[in-house]
């Protein structure tokens, strides 16, 4: 394992776990039934809306090659789909494999 | 110790009908064939998954390593990407804690704390009870947790097969798999507004700025729908 790659792996690792780890020290207060643990709670789901929403619309890595119109309508499509199926998670999500691929050619 | 019937119990949820495995397994495909063709081998892959465990994490490291960025930059850049598990391990923890239960547990648990495993967790914790929730989070964990590093593997092999249509196409599917579980969870109108909002102000705050926008976004959305949910309350006693 060649040094540079194994201490930014460690670096990484370190990076993620103080989140995790302090908001467990954290959580030892908080009560399940307190406006606080409420309010962590429309944070947490707001947060990922956030992270999601710009994974989509500002993505890092091979998905900023495809354009904003494939990645839209494959965001449309997969929802519509999940509507249709009556809120099945994994018919959208394979689907838009295809879609993302297929879109991607053609947009 | 770990109760294996809550454990097991945990560990089984990846393998319903509409679990998480299909999309995180994908996912890290994408992620071991990413870290092949920067130039990891499969020891270093492995063990990136393992103790990272975190796809916009791995993902910033990849690429602060293409760029020849420096460890302090790394460390950084980590951090703000992954600041997000903060709230998610206070919505979550307070849900398990429980005296009966050693502290280590907790701790140690706090690894598996990732998108797929938050929403299973949020989903099932009813249907079991307190002071065993520990154990059956545990499970869950386990079971994404050893996804991801299978699929790390296979994508690691399979990277010089895999071409960039397919590539885009694993890369898709977490966005869309979080997406549908996101509005599956609409179900109050405090958790739909937060939704709703940290969607809109995410991508708003990035043209303010890129490192804080998911935090400030998340920060700023949850804190409305907070309130706009307790003034709902109040009018409807």
């Amino acid at each position: 394992m060649s040094i540079n790659i194994f201490l930014s792996i460690i670096v990484t690792s370190l990076a993620t776990y103080s989140s995790r780890f302090l908001g467990v020290v954290s959580s030892v207060k908080v009560k399940e039934t307190s406006k606080i643990f409420s309010w962590f709670n429309c944070i947490a789901y707001a947060t990922l809306a956030a992270l999601i929403a710009r994974t989509i619309i500002f993505p890092a890595g091979i998905l900023s090659e495809a354009s904003y119109l494939s990645r839209f309508l494959v965001v449309f499509f997969s929802l519509s789909i999940f509507f249709l199926t009556k809120k099945n998670f994994v018919y959208p999500t394979i689907l838009s494999a295809f879609m993302m691929a297929i879109t991607n050619n053609f947009l | 110790m770990i109760k294996k019937e809550f454990f097991l119990k945990g560990y089984k949820s990846i393998l319903k009908a509409d679990s998480p495995a299909i999309a995180l397994g994908c996912c890290f495909i994408a992620i071991g064939a990413l870290l092949k063709n920067i130039g990891f081998n499969i020891n270093e892959s492995v063990f990136s998954t393992m103790i990272i465990y975190a796809l916009p994490g791995s993902l910033v490291m990849a690429e602060s390593i293409l760029v020849g960025a420096s460890l302090l930059s790394i460390f950084i850049s980590v951090w703000f990407v992954n600041v997000r598990l903060y709230p998610m391990a206070v919505s979550l923890f307070p849900l398990m804690m429980d005296e009966g239960q050693p502290k280590w547990k907790y701790y140690l648990s706090c690894h598996f704390i990732a998108v797929s495993a938050w929403l299973i967790m949020k989903s099932n914790y009813e249907q079991i009870e307190k002071k065993d929730r520990v154990d059956f989070w545990i499970g869950i964990g386990t079971a994404t947790w050893s996804v991801s590093i299978a699929a790390t593997i296979l994508g690691f092999y399979l990277a010089d097969y895999l071409n960039k249509d397919m590539l885009m196409g694993l890369a898709i599917l977490n966005p869309i798999y979080f997406t549908c579980m996101m509005v599956g969870s609409m179900k109050s109108i405090k958790i739909s507004l937060s939704i709703i909002l940290g969607a809109i102000l995410g991508p708003i705050f990035y043209f303010i700025s890129p490192e804080w926008s998911i935090l400030l976004g998340g920060l700023v959305a949850g804190t409305i729908s907070y309130l706009i949910g307790k003034k709902e309350k109040i009018n409807v006693n």
